[in-house]
């Protein structure tokens, strides 16, 4: 009764895109001009157009995306999108009858392996990534997370309130400048090197031996306390690690699909100029 | 001191204004009195810039004092002048606490011990009642408040907020974010809040953030600091302010003191009044919200009318041209011989008095129907009731042979199961001859069984016997089931309650008429759900086949209804009709296999457990995400925004999840809305597929959005249009899809209302949010049909 993009409608779209590839490599297979650049022939014609309408429609899935409400499932176009976007790489490939070289056509092509390439990460992504982000978060949302972090803070505050300088700066330095997200590359690490609170929890470990006797509790219940925070701090930046990695490569896919565009449509301006 | 009026009005509110404005213009003796020291209390206490309105529109006003949508400070303001134009006499900070006497010579009483004599009362206090004060020494101190309009008015204060309720909590949650709050619980725990309420504010306690005394009270105030009793003697707070939100005491008590009779002990009755709104009590009179009208315009109608009956002249009521109207169908006939007609021929209606019947028709529509047009098909989703006055109907029982009829005649009802059960219609109906149908909708059918119980005990006796033949006994003859009926029992369950205990031997059978039940059964010290069983189920009878005793224990999953069927009657039945007895027995094996397949199966029951108490049980239509393949894209949100005037009624990630199951906050379009049950202008409906939707005559009061226990509805402003997609997407102009265009202030004088998903009733397509996610894993379900192991077994931890 419910089923994912991949599977949609019993794989109906890999069935077509296979159909597409295999129609394809028969004709190239037949179809065997001497000595002609392939995109030249009539079957490279036919090639070339499917590509190039292939690669129209599947930019056209971004439109489709944004336009809500009505008789459509979009995880039907995604699917179809994604197999039929993978049948280029039979369909262009053929197509250039395997002459690339440094020209605009051979940019087009890369910049159409690059797109696919990045969508195939996606998949990756999208099959990995969703069941990992549900587990980390063991049920609770980020805002929960984000607000127990909140609260750590302020009862680290009220414990430190009379205990030695030294102490409570450790304290405001885990809760002042301890710092979650940040540039692409510290999300997409999943980690902070120079986390704040896991420094403040180290020095304060070592501290930790030498204060009165009458600060002890206080100390050690900021211990656990700030240790507290540094697990809970792992939690959200995994989160915002799995949620980076799950949007990164789109980043790349799509810009890369402008590029692309631009390319092709100077590689067919430029065949029909020159030839 | 003692003063004499010919009426004495009790409340200004509405009514109470109209009803004054009336008796100045005729120059009667009259005395207004009200309680606080402004006229019209509850429109004083709107939010300010408010909104109102002035449903139903097509109600004519008729009354000296003049009322049209608009903004609350221009109606007050308004009325403030017609008030001193017409010489209304008027005593404010004038609470009435008894009216005792009889007709022509009334004692009113006021708190401050004054009384004041009258020749006839009117009584319009509206329903909001006394807020209940603290009544300690010392109370009178400024700083010890029962209302709060703005937290963030307050800066920098220790604040005591006395009160355990939803409003106390939403107070100090608010107040806390800028100053010290202390909070009082008189009990150990916060059992009344909502369980969103709860979370917070024992999160907010547990974090130190709120200071929390429990079992504990007020015993002294003294400017700056509250004295408290608490477990370990007394406790000593100083405090800025103290402010007291101990909910208010509904009118109830105050009006039955004087006399009044209502009529049920149903929290929802309402006063016993003939038809010109005079209760119980000869010469008192209720009209406005307290005696069941809560629309400004309706209130203030009433006050004209009461004033003309009591100066002995016969009004025609303001619906009087309404009614001709909805009547024209009819042909050219007087309202008052169709209104005899209705209530000579059909007795469910005939206990009305002609007020409500009136009032009942207004809300109802009329229809003539011709031999061979069908009036509803099966699954269709409306819930209205049709009264037949006159003709007659066939109803098709069978889904697959339409000759299969049972024939209803003048007099009867149907469609009752539809109001009962919220849940589809169950038989096509067809008209047999022409006949003159009235079609009630659920909600003036619910007011009608709520005020006069002789309609309800009609309903419910229908109700018994074409439920037990409908889903138990479809082929059998009515007449083999009468001993069977007889004994049935209509019995109500809440959410939780036990139906039948595991390991008892009685063996009853139970047949669900609204709400839902669990099968769970003790497995290795462990409740293991076995399965869940929506309304139109039966459920115990393996107990009576098998003669052993319960297997299993049966819990009721939300409010529930089930007529408990008595087990010799059931089984002489069975006796006498082996084909029936066969079909049972062979239901009955199809429940043990699935059982069994559960037991090896644990975990699937434990998801139906975590979605029946996230109250999926009384859900028809609920959106779940699939987490293992959610990506986050919030496209779904994005596509509700752009769908409904750019605010999202679904929140994807707040909710619950269990497994890789996630319940996003979104409306359930439940079988009983709790959110229809107290809007004053009626704006909450179910569509005929349905959707619960709320239409464009709410008047923004909010009572949906704090009634629905599920937190779904907003109050929200309209949101400004935004430019096309590709003079965004090229041109870079406007908000783009998705993006929030809240404006960050509050447009002066807008009207705020409540939005929530209305499951995209208008769009073809269906459900955006479910058409847009890109990877499928948004679904809408029926729950029905989706709480079954096999489904379910996919989620697991
Ligand atoms: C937030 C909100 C928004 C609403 N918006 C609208 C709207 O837009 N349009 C609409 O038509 N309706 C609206 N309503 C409903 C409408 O306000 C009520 O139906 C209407 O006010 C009822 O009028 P009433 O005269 O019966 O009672 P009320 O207006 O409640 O007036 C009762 C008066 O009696 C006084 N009183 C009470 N007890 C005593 C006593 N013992 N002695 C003396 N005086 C007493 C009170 O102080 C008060 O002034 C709204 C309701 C709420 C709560
Ligand atoms: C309307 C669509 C297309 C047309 C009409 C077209 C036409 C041609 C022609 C005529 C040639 C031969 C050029 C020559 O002989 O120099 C050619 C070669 C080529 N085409 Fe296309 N093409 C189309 C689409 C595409 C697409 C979608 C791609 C891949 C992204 C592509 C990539 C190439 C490459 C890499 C070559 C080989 C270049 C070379 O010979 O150096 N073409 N195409
Ligand atoms: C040349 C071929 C392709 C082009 C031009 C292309 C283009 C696009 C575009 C324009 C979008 C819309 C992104 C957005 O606006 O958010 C998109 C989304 C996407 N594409 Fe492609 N694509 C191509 C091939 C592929 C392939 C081969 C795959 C997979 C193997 C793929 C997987 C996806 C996925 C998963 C999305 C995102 C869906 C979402 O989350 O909204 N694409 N692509
Ligand atoms: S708004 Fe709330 S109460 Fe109303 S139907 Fe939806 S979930 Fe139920
Ligand atoms: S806010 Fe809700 S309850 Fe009030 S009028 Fe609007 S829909 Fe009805």
């Amino acid at each position: 009764m419910h089923e994912g993009f991949l599977v949609h409608s019993n794989f109906k779209f890999l069935k077509w895109a296979s159909a597409l590839c295999i129609l394809s490599a028969v004709a190239y297979a037949i179809y065997d001009p001497l000595d002609v650049q392939s995109g030249g022939t009539w079957l490279g014609y036919g090639l070339g157009t499917i590509g190039a309408v292939l690669i129209v429609w599947l930019m056209w899935f971004g439109i489709r995306k944004r336009r809500y409400g009505g008789a459509f499932r979009l995880r039907s176009w995604l699917s179809a999108h994604v197999y039929l976007g993978l049948s280029l790489i039979v369909v262009a490939t053929l197509h250039t009858g395997f002459q690339l070289g440094w020209n605009v056509h051979t940019l087009a092509y890369v910049l159409m392996m690059l797109v696919i390439a990045s969508g195939a990460f996606g998949i990756y992504a999208y099959a990995r990534y969703p069941r990992m982000m549900t587990e980390n978060r063991r049920g609770l949302s980020l805002d929960e997370f984000l607000s127990q972090i909140g609260d750590i803070d302020r009862e680290c505050r009220q414990v430190s309130a009379n205990l030695p300088d030294e102490i409570a700066s450790l304290v405001l330095k885990s809760s002042n400048e301890t710092r979650i997200g940040g540039s692409c590359w510290r999300q997409l690490s999943g980690r902070d090197r120079k986390c704040a609170a896991a420094e403040a929890f180290e020095e304060l470990r070592r501290v930790s031996t030498n204060v009165g006797p009458e600060h002890g509790p206080s100390v050690r219940k900021l211990l656990t306390l700030i240790g507290k925070k540094c697990s809970l701090l792992a939690t959200v930046r995994r989160d915002i690690q799995l949620k980076a990695l799950m949007d990164i490569w789109l980043h790349l896919h799509v810009p890369l699909s402008f590029a692309l565009l631009a390319a092709l449509t100077a590689h067919i301006i430029s065949v029909f100029y020159y030839w | 001191m003692i003063d004499r009026f010919e009426i004495v009005i009790v409340g200004s509110g509405p009514a109470g204004l109209s009803a004054a404005g009336r008796a100045a213009e005729r120059g009667i003796p009259h005395l207004l009195l009200e309680r606080t020291d402004h006229a019209a209390d509850t429109i004083f206490k709107y939010q300010k810039k408010k909104f109102v309105m002035a449903t139903p529109d097509i109600m004519p006003l008729r009354s000296d004092m003049s009322f049209e949508a608009g903004v609350r400070e221009d109606i007050l303001g308004t009325w403030d002048r017609e008030l001193e134009n017409l010489g209304v006499n008027i005593r404010y900070k004038a609470e009435v606490t008894g009216i005792s006497g009889q007709k022509g010579d009334f004692t009113v009483t006021l708190a401050n011990g004054d009384t004041v004599s009258a020749g006839h009362v009117v009584l319009s206090i509206g329903l909001q009642g006394n807020l209940r004060k603290l009544g300690v020494p010392g109370a009178e101190w400024e700083r010890v408040q029962y209302q709060l309009d703005d937290p963030l008015e307050y800066e920098d204060e220790t604040i005591v907020v006395v009160g355990a309720g939803d409003a106390a909590i939403e107070n100090a949650i608010g107040l806390a974010a800028q100053n010290n709050v202390v909070i009082v619980n008189r009990r150990g725990e916060f059992a009344r809040a909502k369980p969103g309420n709860l979370s917070l504010i024992t999160e907010a306690i547990e974090s130190g953030r709120i200071e929390c005394f429990y079992d504990a009270a007020p015993l002294s105030v003294e400017p700056g600091r509250i004295t408290l009793k608490v477990p370990e003697g007394e406790s000593v707070v100083a405090c800025d302010r103290v402010i007291a939100r101990l909910g208010a005491n509904p009118p109830r008590k105050f009006v039955e003191a004087c006399g009044i009779s209502f009529a049920s002990d149903d929290p929802g009755a309402l006063p016993e009044l003939s038809q010109t709104y005079e209760s119980s009590v000869p010469g008192l009179y209720v009209i406005g919200a307290l005696a069941g009208y809560p629309l400004i315009k309706l209130a203030m109608n009433q006050g004209y009318e009461v004033v003309e009956t009591i100066m002995g002249n016969e009004v025609k009521p303001a619906d009087e041209p309404l009614l001709e109207n909805k009547f024209r169908v009819l042909g050219n006939v007087k309202v008052e011989d169709v209104l005899g007609a209705i209530q000579s021929n059909v007795p469910l209606l005939s206990s009305m008095t002609m007020l409500q019947l009136r009032e009942f028709m207004i809300d109802s529509t009329v229809h003539l129907k011709q031999p061979g047009d069908v009036i509803f098909e099966r699954n269709d989703y409306t819930n209205s009731v049709y009264s037949i006055v006159n003709g007659a109907v066939d109803v098709q029982i069978n889904p697959l042979d339409p000759s299969e009829v049972v024939t209803l005649g003048a007099g009867s009802f149907f469609g009752e199961m539809g109001l009962i059960a919220g849940r589809r219609r169950t038989a096509t109906i067809v008209a047999r001859e022409q006949c003159f149908l009235v079609e009630t909708p659920r909600r003036a059918m619910l007011r009608l069984i709520n005020s006069v119980p002789a309609a309800r005990r009609v309903l419910d006796q229908a109700a018994i016997s074409r439920q037990i033949q409908m889903h138990l006994a479809p082929n059998i003859d009515p007449e083999m089931l009468r001993e069977v009926v007889e004994t049935a029992e209509i019995e109500s369950f809440s959410a939780g309650d036990t139906v039948i205990t595991e390991g008892e031997t009685s063996n009853d059978v139970y047949l669900i008429r609204t709400g839902s039940m669990t099968v769970s059964r003790r497995i290795a010290g462990r409740d293991i759900v076995l399965s869940y069983i929506p309304a139109g189920n039966y459920i115990g009878e393996m107990a009576l086949l098998g003669n052993t005793p319960r297997s299993a224990t049966v819990k009721a999953t939300v409010a529930s209804e089930a007529i408990r069927i008595n087990a010799a009657a059931f089984r002489s039945l069975l006796d006498r009709e082996p084909d029936l007895r066969r079909e049972i027995e062979s239901r009955f094996q199809d429940r043990l296999v699935e059982n069994v397949q559960t037991e090896t199966r644990p975990e699937s029951g434990d998801i139906i457990d975590f979605l029946v108490n996230q109250g999926v049980g009384e859900a028809t239509d609920i959106l779940l995400i699939d987490e293992s393949l959610c990506v986050r894209c919030d496209n779904c949100e994005k596509a509700c925004a752009e769908t409904h005037g750019g605010v999202s009624r679904l929140n994807r990630e707040a909710g619950p999840t269990f497994g890789t199951l996630h319940v996003p906050t979104s409306c359930r379009h439940c079988e009983h809305p709790h959110c229809m049950a107290d809007c004053p202008a009626d704006a909450i409906h179910r569509a005929p597929d349905g959707e619960v939707f709320i239409d464009d005559k709410c008047i923004g009061c909010g009572n949906c959005a704090r009634d629905c226990p599920y937190n779904v509805i907003q109050m929200a402003y309209p949101r400004p249009k935004k430019p096309g997609l590709l003079s965004w997407l090229l041109f870079g102009s406007g908000p783009g899809p998705g993006e929030d265009k809240r404006p960050v202030v509050k447009p002066d004088g807008a009207r705020e209302s409540a939005v929530k998903c209305d499951m995209c009733k208008d769009i073809t397509g269906g459900a955006s949010c479910v058409s847009a996610c890109p990877t499928g894993a948004a679904i809408r379900v029926r729950p029905e049909e989706f709480l079954s192991i096999t489904n379910l077994a996919r989620f697991g931890r």
